[in-house]
């Protein structure tokens, strides 16, 4: 089984968020990157069904020379190859998805794993906008998934419950929490990692679909009314939980 | 712009609450545009989707079609893209839910649209619409505008209201051809939480954190939910150590939630659950340490032992709701 894992780079989850200079995007200095945490769902799944059925698992990352931090860790975890298609920052998803589509043409892969949300932007879009461009079938936010044959059953979360997905590969499935325990990379393999080949590619340019005017910190001021828990405070909360928030 | 095109879902032969939030906001959009908002649901009837119509929708479309047995996001985007099509529409809008965030980018790619995810604001300015969408999981806001000429957009849900603006509405019935190939996934089994509301969809959310303790005390998250007719959420400490299902996580590897009120429970306020948490409108909480990081996130604050307070709020709270 040939498959293609799409991995994104983000700041860490921790990273406090601050508007750059030119105020439509984020200040990058001191900020940690890491590969997009859904993602590590979607790279172990990868590397679990190679472990069953044999074949090659290839990571894709879309972005500048910055991005190859991310190869290397999954070149850690075991991926057996990885491409960097270089080119401008992406903040337009139609370019990322455009250019992960090529990389998909040329290789034919039986599935292509990606995360259900990158965790910069949370554009929400790619796993299925590749299936309409790739006319693959696709299943977002998966947590469980089986493949027999060409038979794809994915467990997927919707409001208040999960639904079963049906699909034949080649198909598209984007990670959700819960799908697996991503490994840890071992020191050895982080070393052995440091000296693979990067397959490295100019990106094509696309013309911007969406763009981003401005980035602002929101800024609600909460009220801000903390109180001990005395019986008269629990009173009052109470009572501006009737009065104030009206949900009583 | 000319035509704004909704898709409205059913769930138990009703229209869903997202569905006449964002047939709200279409109406409204058009009003500011001088442009028809219209509807179009699938396998349903007038009665049904009729209620949209109160919601400011002056045109109905019922697509029926048989093949279309269980749920596809595949074919449901081929129907909508199709109606897009034939009714000039210029701007689509989902429910930036489950159903939702399947559908829309495969109807962008159809449309050759730009498509912006998970909105919380849309304002119509100068023949253009201004979207506000968060980023770093709330974090940050983005304005963002979509370049080409159809503009495709999913809204959050909870954060736009219904509001009713009754207008006449003309129904109509289209019919689009599914091949086998736009019926490439398909739903084959539902498993729902029989009776359990979701964080997503609930009013009031009550959350535990690692101060419960274990599974065995949840009880008391449960019970001030239900005086509260609310949903019971966790963080992430809660949900690793197994106490919880990972279907009730709120934060940035969790769910977004934005209810009317969230009540933190014995959570510290860790960023990644604010990250998940800082939409909602009124945020009570509680918790024994007067520096917890959650206390600068509040309107009000409880400091104190949970497991006190907990029985005297909800006890409280019961009197005044009856549940
Ligand atoms: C990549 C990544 C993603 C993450 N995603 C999420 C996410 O989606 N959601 C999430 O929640 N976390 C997430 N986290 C984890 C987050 O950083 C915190 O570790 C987690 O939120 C802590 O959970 P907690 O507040 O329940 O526990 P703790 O931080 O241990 O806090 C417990 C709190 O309870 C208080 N307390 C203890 N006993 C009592 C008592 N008897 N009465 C009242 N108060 C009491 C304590 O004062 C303390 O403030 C993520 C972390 C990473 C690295
Ligand atoms: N720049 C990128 N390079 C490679 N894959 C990406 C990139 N951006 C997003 N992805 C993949 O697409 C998924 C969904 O991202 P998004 O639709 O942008 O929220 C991510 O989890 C990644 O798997």
């Amino acid at each position: 089984m040939n498959i293609l894992v799409c991995v994104a780079r983000v700041p860490d989850t921790a990273t406090k968020i601050m508007v750059g200079s030119g105020g439509k995007a984020i200040e990058q200095n001191g900020v940690k990157y890491v590969v997009n945490p859904y993602d590590e769902f979607a790279l172990e799944e990868a590397l679990r069904l190679r472990e069953k059925n044999g074949g090659t698992v290839t990571a894709v990352t879309i972005g500048t020379d910055a991005n190859v931090d991310v190869l290397r860790t999954s070149l850690a975890m075991g991926v057996d190859k990885a491409m960097l298609i270089k080119g401008d920052e992406p903040t337009d998803s139609y370019y990322v998805v455009a250019n992960i589509a090529k990389v998909a043409k040329e290789i034919s892969p039986d599935l292509i794993l990606l995360g259900k949300q990158s965790v910069d932007y949370d554009s929400l879009q790619l796993p299925a906008m590749l299936g309409e461009m790739l006319e693959m079938p696709s299943v977002s936010v998966v947590s469980a998934l089986t493949i027999e044959g060409d038979e794809v059953k994915a467990e997927r979360d919707i409001e208040g419950g999960k639904e079963q997905v049906a699909c034949k590969l080649p198909a598209i499935i984007s990670a959700q929490k819960g799908l697996n325990d991503p490994r840890y990379p071992k020191l050895p393999d982080i070393m052995k990692a440091k000296s693979k080949p990067i397959d490295t590619r100019e990106a094509e340019k696309t013309t911007p679909k969406t763009s981003i005017l401005a980035i602002e910190i929101p800024s609600k001021a909460r009220a801000g009314k903390v109180m001990e828990a005395t019986d008269e405070n629990i009173d009052e909360v109470v009572r501006l939980l009737n009065q104030e928030a009206k949900v009583i | 712009m000319k035509n704004i095109l909704v898709f409205l879902e059913t769930s138990n032969n009703a229209l869903k609450r997202t569905s006449l939030e964002v047939s709200t906001a279409a109406s409204q959009l058009a009003a500011g545009a001088n442009a028809k908002a219209i509807g179009v649901v699938i396998n349903s009837n007038n009665d049904v989707a009729g209620a949209a119509a109160k919601y400011g929708l002056s045109e109905i479309i019922n697509v029926n079609n048989a093949k279309l047995t269980a749920h596809s996001s595949t074919a449901v985007a081929k129907i909508i893209a199709e109606v897009a099509k034939a009714e000039g529409a210029d701007c689509v809008l989902f429910a930036a839910n489950a159903a939702g965030l399947e559908i829309a980018p495969r109807v962008a790619v159809k449309l050759d649209a730009g498509y912006v995810a998970d909105c919380i604001a849309l304002n119509y300015d100068s023949n253009n619409i201004i979207a506000k969408k968060p980023i770093y999981a709330g974090k940050a806001v983005a304005k963002t505008t979509v370049e080409t000429p159809v503009k495709v957009f999913s809204l959050r849900p909870n954060v736009f209201s219904a509001a009713e603006n009754p207008v006449s509405a003309n129904f109509k019935e289209l019919s689009v051809e599914l091949s086998d190939k736009d019926l490439s996934a398909s739903v084959v089994n539902v498993m729902k939480n029989e009776g359990k509301l979701d964080v997503l969809e609930a009013d009031v959310v009550v959350s535990g954190g690692r101060a419960v303790k274990g599974p065995e005390n949840y009880y008391l998250i449960e019970n001030l939910a239900k005086t509260l007719s609310g949903a019971v959420g966790a963080s992430r400490a809660v949900v690793d150590a197994g106490w919880r299902p990972h279907s009730e996580q709120v934060g940035q590897t969790g769910k977004t939630v934005s209810p009317t009120l969230y009540i933190a429970c014995g959570i510290s306020g860790a960023i990644q659950h604010l990250a998940g948490m800082n939409g909602s409108k009124y945020i009570l909480a509680i918790n024994k340490d007067k520096d917890a990081p959650i206390f600068k996130n509040c309107d009000y604050g409880l400091i104190g032992d949970m497991f006190d307070i907990l029985p005297k709020l909800t006890e409280k709270i019961s009197k005044i709701t009856g549940k």
